[in-house]
């Protein structure tokens, strides 16, 4: 069945449908990812969004039980230049078909996606909509440039409650304002006692779990639209070392009197490349982001950036000066992506030993 | 990391003459490096044996050696010029080897020269067995298990371990005689005792087998500061079995999960820090295809062909990047020479499908075994980019110019299930026509994969093109269809044939219903960045993004892939076309198909299309483009092959026109022109009927030389001395019908002479006159050339300037021209003109300062030869002497008779100089892989017309202190003239016989001119192979037996007793 994805600049492009056929709205986006499709339809930092997929065949391997990154996708539509029906892959389940009609996720093929991306680069994100053929498509796009799209995401990704993973190494408190599951599968992995708490917990909620380090989610949409959790981050920090991830970093920022911005198109795929500032060392990273802390807003804060993107200078990475806590803007828990900064985990834990350290010291 | 201050000459090793295996990607890779390098401001000196390249051009590097790739002789250029270090990594596995080498004699520490790029240890490390699985072993890294084994108990043990099916390979025998896959106790008895039999040391390899696993490729970088990155991972459509070189390859992975790909990924980066290589690396790993499980199977710490295709596939430069990183410099400090903004230290976006199929010489080599393995095969290859699989799938088969355009094989209706199903399971170079045919048979993909272990996912794709025949075929003339069928990638001449229209049509009704492709841009990054890199593919999609510039422009069409007889010579001449383009201030664009070439560098011309050379490809680059015109001359034979088709749409081919190119190839008009301009060729006739062959050789008496007037390039060329020769060969080797007549030429033997010109139409400049050592007969392509001519008069050089410079009026050249001349009884007959670049271009270039291609290109883009600062006639000679040397493969082609003949076989060349003919001769050869011992001994078996001459050849070795061998027939006319000789058993007798003489190395050197043919079982043949795989020198032309022997000779002294005086009584 053929539909079409209209765009707020008025533009369309017309295709097969696949996976639900139900009307969507959302921002669009690109991700350059040659592999990983399966963890960015689950990546809950897309909620809202449209995501197209830069590399054309999409679905060759399937669907499989293990690379979900969350429970439920909250992605709003997807777009491919081909989708794949006959899969290959031993751990194949499902086409991604079936998946995005059982998830009634509507999906778009057989479009120039390279244009659509091309168009992205050169206008910026914005608005679109997938729908059948028959509505104008002038008036599309002016419903689209009249509407603003809902800025809730991280209230409908987080938990509603709170829940354990438990584990005998340090507890951690991980604030789930999107999280992937990849995230707690690293804290996992190194024993933490891991209890996640939904992103509206107080300082308060944190402390009386007594952790010994705390874990700031990845999540979607614009940091300053979760004001809760800015206070929140607040009021713990210098108390409990901290650990921010993509939304986790940017509310950090805010928390420190940093500001923040939309970028143009963001940085979305597997291939980006970081500079750690101390080493000159470059890692190659997973990203999904579409917003930044400012450079020039840190003058009067207590941050130091530790990481840079290298192509653009954005900030990728942040450190306070005075309290135990750092924060990067891209995913070292990859899933998908490259695996080249999975060592932060580390980092954390042995900030987290550290700050234990100082503390049996103190009250020595 | 700034640049290392504290070096200021490198010397870079190139990788010599083409061989397979090593093909024209290490032109493009030490090019790049020397520019890279150059541009850092090192002095750069380069050392390579192949004149054929761009890297020895003197822009190239400050000094560039054409000398042989050997330790003496690189030793010497060390000594010489002194330099502070080394790049070994860029010049193959010959450059690394001789690196190696270099190093362990202590020449580098003798001179103190550092090796740049990757250390000594680390090569060691990737490149011995032993060391690299301990390293494996050290880093956790899965390699295939094997063990050494003297027994068949041993056998036991290991296989109770690992499990079948296990892999044999018995040490030290030649060309992995006796090794094989044993699935089952029965097969590991056989297997086993035969190779422990067959080993001299009785020693076997036993591995696990892992055949059928997914072959991946990574290619990775790293920095001295430790950055480490991926560029490109590869997959083999093959499973692991076929030489990587071999198989068909698609970047990126097309069935690997994100985890999957991580996990490959994480192994090669530990491994390319491990090693501590600094630039670019390839690690090969098998996957298997039912679980997380991987070997490692092999890496190349250095620039390769899978590196070539990388960039090609990618936009990444690896090369030029490698040579930079060699001096210091980090990855996160160079800028995206592709993108121009963001930097160096990223990993490639692909946003298209690449897929890389193999060329294989089999065309030429109709006995050769065809059964792909762990040897490769393949001397070339052709690359195609798509948005889809099937699109770049089928864009790769119609670059091939194998005649076919799409997935078909030629008269499959004779083919029965039972050899499409054998052709499947032990593939050969066409099993994908035959997965094809079986699927249009109705064979399942679970079946064919089954057989062929190759993924569905492929198979599902291959399914999908052979369906959508039935759907063009039944919907003749819809244009949804078409439209549809384009998408898929179908050509039009598929299309045609499914629609019994021609191309033409086709092509027409595309062009009214606006169904054509759009343009998209190689950018490193799938459009995230705004790219300026000006390198183009096709697609049938929305948005086309080569922006037609306001410049002139002019189109090139390229060579193709390598293959024998169209070699990288044609490359470096479409090159240097592409450069003279540029700077007569016009817009120069490429069209070419091929990966491992300069040509296909995209900072070579203004706009690179990767595009099959297919008439419908090339229209609609012109289409798009609207050129002053196409130049065709460069581009070998596969672009003279467009010329008329182009013309007949409507293009402009620029240089000697339509009409006067097939005055030079039509056999009847060239006669036509010979004789208006009174210029001599042998006799010849054209013969319809095996009974009119037979007449005809009798009326211009034997020997004469046959082919079938509908092939060009001397396939299927022979040369018969007598009537029972011919109706052997009009019986096996071609069908003569009215349609596809044979021709029939005197064959003169005599010394073949070969001369390029470039003309303007009134002046004709000839830089040099070149004389081959093998008589006519030979293919010029394997003859040893030498200039200036030794051994011409005066009187026949002023003919052939006469001849040459009456043809190239005659035939209204402008451009360039390649004649051959023979010279018979002090006359000089033509024997074929070729109005186009030749293979001697780049050779005769460098030799004579003369830049051809340049000239040739800007005479063709108007001006005149006068304006230029050239006169009509023969360049003054220049001094010393030069060679140029065939160079074969031999070794890796079983089955291929080495005897040299009318059809050409040599994959490569070299250029062997020096002050005099010995000297220069003994270069020559000597960079040709042969070695040349002043003492020893030969072994002569000559056919009964050669035996008078091999008498003289023979007492020349005895003189000079050779033993001599040979078989009962030659020996008895040895010693029928005096001349001591062994006598050693023929084949078939008792041992030790000829073939143990020869594998047991009693011998130095073999002539042999022995029961020429193409039949294996053939005596002649059965030697020659022997001397091969022996890595003995087989001299099948006496003419190189007598050139060879004047080297020796020059080497070393006579030994000549003193008369007897007769005592007197």
């Amino acid at each position: 069945m053929k539909r079409q994805l209209v765009l707020e600049d008025g533009s369309f492009f017309i295709g097969e449908a696949f996976g639900s056929t139900e009307k969507t709205v959302g921002e669009v986006v690109f991700n350059t990812g040659m592999t990983g499709y399966q963890e960015i339809l689950t990546d809950p930092s897309y909620c809202g969004q449209i995501v197209t997929m830069t590399y054309p065949l999409i679905g060759n391997y399937g669907i499989n039980r293990d690379d979900f990154e969350s429970i439920e996708p909250h992605i709003h539509g997807f777009i491919v230049k081909e989708v794949c029906d006959v899969p290959s892959n031993w751990r194949n389940e499902m086409t991604l078909d079936e998946y995005l009609k059982e998830k009634k996720i509507p999906g778009l093929a057989g479009i120039d996606t390279r244009k659509l991306t091309r168009i992205i680069r050169q206008y910026g994100t914005l608005k679109g909509m997938i729908c059948d053929l028959d509505v104008s498509v002038r008036e599309v796009a002016e419903y689209l440039k009249a509407t603003e799209l809902p800025r809730d995401q991280v209230k409908r990704v987080s938990t509603k409650s709170a829940y354990p993973s438990p584990g005998r190494g340090y507890r951690v408190v991980l604030v789930d304002f999107g999280m992937k599951h990849g995230i707690l599968r690293e804290l996992n992995k190194r024993n933490c006692d891991v209890i996640v708490l939904p992103y509206n917990a107080t300082a308060e909620d944190v402390l009386r779990l007594h952790p010994d380090g705390v874990m700031l989610s990845n999540g979607p949409g614009d940091p300053k639209d979760v004001p809760e959790a800015i206070k929140m981050i607040g009021g713990i920090l210098g108390k409990v070392p901290l650990f921010g991830i993509c939304l986790g970093h940017q509310l950090f920022a805010l928390a420190c009197g940093a500001d923040t911005e939309k970028m143009k198109f963001g940085h979305r795929g597997s291939n980006h490349p970081v500079k750690h500032l101390a080493t000159g060392k470059v890692a190659i990273t997973s990203q999904n982001h579409g917003y930044t802390v400012k450079k020039e807003s840190l003058c009067n804060t207590r941050l130091e950036i530790t990481h840079i993107a290298l192509n653009d200078g954005t900030i990728e990475g942040l450190r306070h000066l005075d309290y135990p806590a750092f924060t990067v803007q891209y995913h070292p828990e990859a899933s998908p992506g490259p695996e080249d900064a999975n060592s932060l985990f580390d980092e954390f834990i042995a900030m987290i030993r550290e700050f234990k350290k100082e503390g049996e010291i103190v009250h020595a | 990391m700034p640049k290392r201050q504290d070096i200021e000459t490198i010397l870079v090793i190139g990788s010599g003459p083409i061989v397979i295996g090593q093909a024209a990607e290490f032109d493009y890779a030490g090019t790049q490096a020397c520019l890279a390098l150059k541009e850092e401001g090192y002095k750069v000196i380069l050392v390579n044996s192949n004149p054929a390249t761009i890297m020895t051009d003197t822009e190239i590097a400050d000094k560039v050696y054409m000398e042989p790739l050997t330790f003496e002789f690189v030793s010497r250029i060390i000594r010489k010029e002194r330099p502070d270090a080394i790049l070994p990594t860029l010049g193959g596995q010959t450059g690394l080897n001789l690196a190696v080498e270099l190093a362990k004699a202590g020449v580098l520490a003798e001179c103190g020269v550092e090796i740049l790029g990757t250390k000594l240890e680390a090569i060691e490390k990737a490149e011995d067995r032993e060391q690299f699985r301990a390293l494996m072993n050290e880093l956790g890294e899965p390699v295939p298990e094997s063990e050494i084994i003297h027994s068949l108990e041993e056998a036991y043990a290991f296989v109770e371990k690992v499990g079948y099916p296990v892999i044999v390979r018995p040490a030290f025998t030649l060309g992995g005689t006796g090794g094989g896959i044993c699935t089952n106790e029965e097969e590991l008895i056989d297997i086993v005792s035969t190779g422990l039999k067959l080993s001299p040391v009785h020693q076997c390899l036993l591995e696990k087998s892992i055949a059928g696993y997914k072959e991946i490729e990574y290619e990775v970088m790293r920095d001295a500061n430790d950055n480490a990155i991926v560029v490109c991972n590869m997959e083999n459509i093959d499973p692991v079995g076929i030489h990587t070189g071999d198989s068909i390859v698609v970047a990126p992975s097309q069935t690997l999960s994100d985890r999957e790909y991580q996990l490959l990924r994480n192994a090669s980066l530990r491994i390319i820090r491990a090693l501590g290589i600094e630039g670019g690396c390839n690690v090969q790993l098998a996957l298997d295809p039912h679980s997380f499980h991987y070997y490692v199977i092999e890496v190349n710490p250095r620039v390769s062909r899978s590196s070539a295709l990388a960039s090609k596939a990618t936009g990444y430069p690896i090369a030029k990047l490698a040579a930079k990183i060699a001096v210091g410099l980090t990855l996160d400090e160079m800028i995206n020479p592709v993108t121009g903004k963001t930097y160096a230290c990223f990993e490639p976006a692909l946003d298209y499908v690449v897929t890389k199929i193999p060329r294989f010489p089999f065309d030429k080599f109709e006995s050769a075994n065809r059964r792909l393995g762990t040897q490769m095969k393949a001397t070339g290859e052709v690359m195609a980019i798509g948005r889809t699989f099937e699109e770049s799938l089928l864009k790769a088969v119609r670059s091939l110019e194998t005649g076919v355009y799409h997935l078909e094989l030629k008269d499959a209706e004779n083919i029965t299930n039972e050899v499409i199903e054998k052709r499947i399971r032990k593939a050969g170079d066409e099993r994908l026509f035959y997965i094809a045919e079986a699927l249009r048979r109705g064979f399942t993909v679970e079946q064919i994969h089954e057989w062929s272990q190759i993924d569905r996912f492929f198979l599902t794709k291959m399914e999908n093109i052979v369906r959508y025949e039935t759907v063009i075929r039944d919907h003749i003339g819809d244009i949804e269809v078409l439209r549809k069928a384009k998408k898929i990638g179908f050509s039009d001449a598929a299309i045609a044939k499914l629609w019994n229209i021609s191309e033409r049509d086709v092509y027409e009704m595309r062009k009214q219903a606006g169904i054509v492709p759009v343009y998209k841009m190689v950018d490193t990054c799938a459009a995230e960045f705004e790219s300026e890199t000006p390198y183009y593919y096709s697609t049938y999609e929305e948005e086309n993004e080569s922006v037609v510039t306001a410049r002139e422009s002019v189109v090139v069409l390229g060579s193709g892939p390598i293959r024998i007889g169209q070699g990288i010579e044609f490359d470096y001449a479409t090159v240097h076309s592409v450069w003279a383009i540029k700077e007569a201030g016009y817009e120069a664009i490429i069209i070419n198909n091929n990966p491992e070439t300069v040509s296909t560098d995209f900072s070579t011309s203004d706009k690179l299309y990767f595009e099959p050379l297919t008439i419908e490809d090339v229209m609609h680059v012109i289409d798009l483009e609207k050129p002053v015109g196409v130049i065709v001359q460069f581009g070998g034979q596969t672009a003279i092959n467009l010329a008329a088709e182009l013309a007949a749409r409507g293009v402009r081919i620029l240089g000697t026109s339509l009409e006067d190119l097939d005055r030079a190839e039509d056999r009847d008009k060239f006669e036509q022109a010979l004789s208006d301009l009174g210029i001599p060729k042998p006799q010849g006739k054209t013969a319809f009927s095996v009974e009119e062959a037979v007449r005809i050789a009798k009326e211009i008496g034997y020997p004469v030389l046959v082919r079938p007037s509908y092939v060009l390039g001397g396939r299927a060329m022979e040369i018969v001395y007598q009537e029972k020769e011919l109706l052997h060969y009009m019986e096996h080797a071609v069908k003569v019908n009215p349609q596809h007549p044979v021709l029939i030429d005197r064959y003169l033997i005599g010394k073949e002479i070969e001369v390029d010109a470039v003309s303007d139409g009134e002046a004709v400049l000839i830089p040099g006159i070149m004389e081959h050592i093998e008589r006519a007969g030979v293919h010029s392509g394997d003859s040893i050339a030498v200039y200036p001519p030794q051994t011409l008069t005066d009187k026949i050089k002023r003919k052939i300037v006469d001849y040459t410079i009456k043809l190239a009026k005659g035939l209204r050249i402008v451009g360039l021209l390649n004649i051959q001349f023979v010279m018979y009884q002090d006359e000089v007959y033509v024997l074929e003109v070729n109005p186009r670049s030749s293979r001697t271009v780049p050779f005769l270039s460098k030799i004579t300062g003369v830049p051809m291609a340049n000239i040739a290109t800007k005479v063709i883009l108007g001006a005149k030869l006068a304006d230029l600062g050239y006169e009509t006639g023969l360049r003054q000679e220049s001094e010393g002497v030069y060679v140029k040397v065939p160079v074969f493969s031999f070794a890796k082609l079983r089955n291929v008779d080495i005897s040299l003949g009318p059809e050409m076989k040599s994959t490569g060349e070299v250029i062997g100089k020096d002050i005099t003919f010995e000297k220069a001769l003994y270069k020559g050869l000597v960079a040709s892989g042969i070695h040349i011992r002043p003492h020893g001994a030969v072994l002569l078996t000559v056919a009964d017309k050669d035996k008078e001459d091999a008498v003289e050849i023979a007492r020349r070795f005895y003189e000079i202190g050779y033993q001599l061998l040979a078989t009962s027939g030659t020996a008895e006319v040895l010693k029928a003239a005096d001349i001591p000789v062994t006598v050693v058993n023929k084949i078939r007798s008792a041992s030790p016989n000829i073939l143990d003489v020869i594998r047991q190395g009693k011998v130095q050197v073999v002539i042999n001119t022995l029961t020429k043919g193409k039949q294996p079982e053939s005596d002649g043949f059965r030697i020659r192979r022997e001397a091969v795989e022996n890595g003995i020198p087989c001299l099948t032309s006496l003419d190189t037996a007598r050139a060879m022997l004047q080297v020796i000779e020059s080497m070393t002294f006579s030994t000549t007793a003193m008369t007897q005086r007769m005592v007197r009584a």
